[in-house]
């Protein structure tokens, strides 16, 4: 049967699975080719330490339940991990076959076989454990906080996830993109992990209003609340009809399940994985995009491979580029901008940006997406007593508890924004501290 | 170039590359196609009183990616009548009248070998081959390696069918038996003027864990079968080279077992063999493989200026010795190429919890050090490396003179004339 091109365009799936489910037989494979090292360079490169070869030897044996647990003992969060993960920079990146010029293992996707495995099919190898009589808020439903909820409940801690946005699941909701993590794969995910028995309480935003009575109902509290709304560039056109934040963006799609409109023509500032993220997503729902950005592609935030993949997906690159005015009547119309040069700093820090003079043009556009970096939540974080910030960002111990002994934090209020596996770490460690700081006289 | 043409026991063909006796050479279509794509000579499946075959027959022993690692059957000779069967081999007779074509026969009586023999060599085949090797099936039935395992009947049934063959006789041997040169050497006393060996091992390739039952099935049960394919062709070597090695044994063999490439082909022949025979390989993957089987060996005996298979065989076969005439005062050690190392670490784990203790771990690095006052030279570290030439083995030098087991002063012998001579 013959089957023209622009049939099969209008058949795809734009947001298919980039990385799909393997096969059993793709990944009895895939598994069989682990050398099993000793001390695996891929487990210490894991932020989570979870033992790579190990469950891959498991799905080689089939003995994939198996795989599961080795996988949730470490981080409850595997499914999300094994498909969001920049595993290229982590533990495939240490995998010993690149130092042989071989393809490394595909860890990520055994990792998300193995716990779809469990998920699916609803094994579960954690319980609630014996009731401590102790009480804990965790605010903020993301990966971090999720985490963090499970370890403490199965220590026999009374756990309740206070969430504000409709559903749990923080960036794997509402930030990673969908062709890696859909919102069915979250949902699965967070109903799997929350059946050990913690509450989940979701439009529950906690303000600084709230907190009095929170420090006077539970023994402990954990904050996970991640990073807040896109930064503003403060140029004129800012509030134009058509200018959003990448973050408001990318909450907005995956809320709406990608049934959001999009200009014709997209321009997104910024160099990290998020301008990537919002451009990549904006080509596929059809628009042309650019990216601009105003150092030099060398110094760009993003991955290479999330870089490849916007490329592969026709997004243009325009480097040394610094928007300077948004135009438009009511909405967008066009984007002004300068070149730039870079000048070589004195100290030896990054160079610093020159804009070139009479340089300025204008690209025309009916969208421009802003990813430049988000707030923190100061605000909030500096309505708690005696916590203590730096640059925003949370300042913690070693066991994750804050300058107020009450309050433990973990995920991107501590650490500005990194991967979701970070948080799940934070949260796991986090969980342990909680539970040596409220037993140390019961136990 | 070397020339590939052989003469084994008076049987010429183009090359040594000859199907073994087995589904491939079951009909004229099959080994015409086999002599098109370059098959030098074929043991025609093996005739007898036709059988009835089982489904299924074939039974694989994977292992990771491979999925034939070692292969099985139980199926039996020929369910042809000998009437079909000769009306096909002298077809493929008159169509390539140059390349070998051998009739393997397994029968009772002595008057059905004699009449079988005529009416093969009426159509002119290039010699026979007797099967005393079948392990499943037709040795409940005293045929196959119930004849192979007992020497006596080896010599008796094969002086039946010399009374009557013009053509040259090839006895394949069992390897279902303690000490293969007790056959070999009957078949010679029986008056055989070639040997092929290994046929298959007795085996079970696998159990389905699911529902209990072993492979190959046939109705929730099975049978052993005769074990075959990559995984037994260390087992044919050492065999063959056991014959080879032989001082009274002085017949031509025939190679048998795991061959797939020209590379096992020249290691059979290193070992005494003149010719091989191949059937799984082809079961795996089709005729084609010949190409580079003939081109392969031929390219192999020109790197080793040798003109001709006979030149190649057996040269390996006079360094396989008895364990007490190596020298005991060689030493090698492991050494690792750091630049080579992709730092995985087997090496050390492998020594560590399997041999010697041998192999130490520095802080900040991932590799490994040889402890080389604690290698005894296993080789364990260099065979579990995945990295090419990575892990190699030095020759040390001791400055000892060779020192073989006999004549070491350990040997209980020797400490006994030691205290006997003391006395």
């Amino acid at each position: 049967m013959k089957t023209s091109i622009k049939e099969i365009k209008e058949t795809k799936n734009n947001f298919a699975k980039i990385k799909p489910l393997l096969t059993d037989n793709e990944a009895h494979i895939e598994a069989a080719r682990c050398l099993f090292c000793h001390d695996a360079p891929c487990i210490t490169a894991c932020p989570t330490s979870i033992d790579i070869p190990l469950f891959i030897r498991q799905i080689m044996t089939q003995n994939t339940t198996g795989a599961a647990k080795t996988i949730f003992s470490q981080n409850i969060l595997g499914k999300s991990c094994g498909n969001v993960c920049p595993t290229e920079i982590l533990c495939e990146g240490a995998c010993v076959y690149n130092n042989l010029n071989e393809k490394p293992i595909d860890i990520g996707r055994l990792q998300a076989y193995a716990t779809e495995h469990a998920i699916k099919n609803d094994i579960r190898f954690f319980q609630k454990g014996k009731s401590t009589g102790k009480k804990i808020a965790v605010i903020g439903g993301g990966p971090a906080g999720l985490s963090c909820a499970h370890k403490l409940t199965e220590s026999g801690h009374e756990v309740t996830v206070f969430e504000a946005s409709e559903n749990a699941g923080g960036l794997n909701t509402y930030g990673v993109a969908p062709y890696k993590f859909s919102n069915e794969d979250a949902k699965e995910e967070i109903e799997y992990i929350s059946k050990i028995g913690f509450k989940i309480k979701t439009n529950n935003k906690i303000t600084k209003d709230d907190l009095p009575k929170l420090e006077k109902d539970y023994d402990a509290i954990f904050i996970g609340v991640g990073l807040g709304n896109t930064k503003p560039l403060k140029i004129e056109g800012e509030n134009l009809k058509g200018v959003t934040g990448a973050t408001e963006f990318i909450y907005n799609l995956r809320k709406n399940n990608q049934k959001i409109k999009i200009g014709k023509e997209v321009v997104v500032i910024g160099g990290g994985n998020t301008a990537i993220d919002a451009a990549v997503e904006s080509a596929k729902l059809g628009a042309k995009v650019t990216i601009i950005y105003r150092r030099t592609e060398h110094e760009q935030g993003a991955y290479y491979f999330e870089i490849e993949l916007a490329k592969q997906n026709g997004v243009q690159f325009k480097y040394l580029i610094s928007p300077k005015t948004i135009n438009g009547k009511g909405s967008v119309e066009s984007i002004t901008c300068t070149n730039n040069k870079l000048m070589p700093s004195k100290n030896g820090n990054k160079a610093n940006i020159e804009e070139i003079k009479r340089s300025e043009f204008t690209i025309p556009c009916n969208m421009v997406i802003i990813a430049a970096g988000q707030e923190k939540q100061i605000d909030f974080l500096k309505s708690i007593k005696d916590l203590k910030l730096d640059n925003g960002k949370i300042t913690v111990n070693k066991t994750f508890q804050t300058t107020n002994p009450k309050y433990f934090a973990g995920g991107d209020a501590i650490n500005g924004g990194k991967e979701v596996v970070n948080a799940v770490a934070n949260g796991r460690d986090a969980a342990r501290a909680i539970d040596k700081y409220l037993m140390q006289e019961a136990r | 170039m070397a020339n590939l043409e052989c003469n084994f026991a008076g049987i010429k063909s183009p090359n040594p590359f000859w199907l073994a006796s087995g589904p491939p050479a079951n009909t004229a279509y099959q080994v015409i196609n086999a002599f098109k794509a370059g098959w030098g000579g074929a043991v025609w499946k093996t005739l007898g009183v036709p059988i009835v075959n089982v489904s299924s027959r074939y039974g694989a022993m994977s292992y990771k990616n491979e999925k034939i690692a070692g292969f099985n059957n139980i199926e039996l000779i020929t369910d042809r009548s000998l009437e079909d069967n000769l009306k096909d081999m002298k077809e493929v007779k008159e169509k390539f009248p140059n390349h070998a074509l051998i009739a393997s026969m397994m029968f009772e009586k002595k008057e059905e070998w004699h009449d079988c023999i005529k009416k093969c060599e009426d159509i002119g085949v290039d010699g026979f081959e007797l099967n005393y090797g079948c392990p499943h099936g037709m040795c409940e039935r005293g045929m196959g390696s119930a004849v192979g395992q007992n020497p006596d009947v080896c010599e008796k049934i094969t002086s039946w069918v010399m009374e009557v063959a013009k053509k040259p006789v090839i006895v394949k041997l069992t390897p279902n038996i303690t000490d293969i040169t007790k056959a070999g050497l009957a078949a010679q006393r029986g008056g055989a003027n070639a040997v092929s060996l290994i046929n298959t091992i007795n085996s079970v390739t696998g159990i389905d864990l699911d529902t209990m039952e072993p492979n190959p099935k046939v109705a929730g049960l099975s049978s052993h079968g005769g074990y075959c394919g990559p995984a037994v062709k260390p087992i044919a070597l050492n065999m063959i080279a056991e014959l080879t090695n032989h001082p009274d044994f002085h017949l031509p063999i025939s190679g048998i077992g795991g061959i797939e490439t020209w590379r096992d082909a020249a290691e059979h022949i290193l070992m005494g063999a003149s010719t091989v025979q191949v059937c799984t390989a082809v079961m795996h993957y089709g005729f084609k493989i010949v190409q580079d089987m003939t081109e392969g060996l031929s390219n192999y005996l020109d790197s080793q200026k040798m003109k001709s298979v006979l030149e190649l065989s057996g040269i390996t076969a006079k360094k396989l010795r008895k364990w007490e005439d190596l020298d005991l005062n060689y030493k090698i050690i492991a050494s690792i190429d750091e630049e080579k190392c992709i730092g995985c670490q087997l090496c050390y784990i492998a020594c560590e919890d399997g041999a010697h203790q041998a192999i130490a771990l520095l802080k900040n690095s991932r590799v490994p050090k040889i402890k080389e006052d604690h290698c005894v030279g296993c080789n364990l570290c260099s065979l579990v490396c995945p990295v090419e030439s990575c892990i190699s083995m030095i020759n040390v030098t001791t400055n000892k003179q060779k020192l073989i087991w006999k004549e070491h002063p350990k040997n209980p012998i020797n400490i006994a004339i030691g205290t006997s001579l003391k006395r």
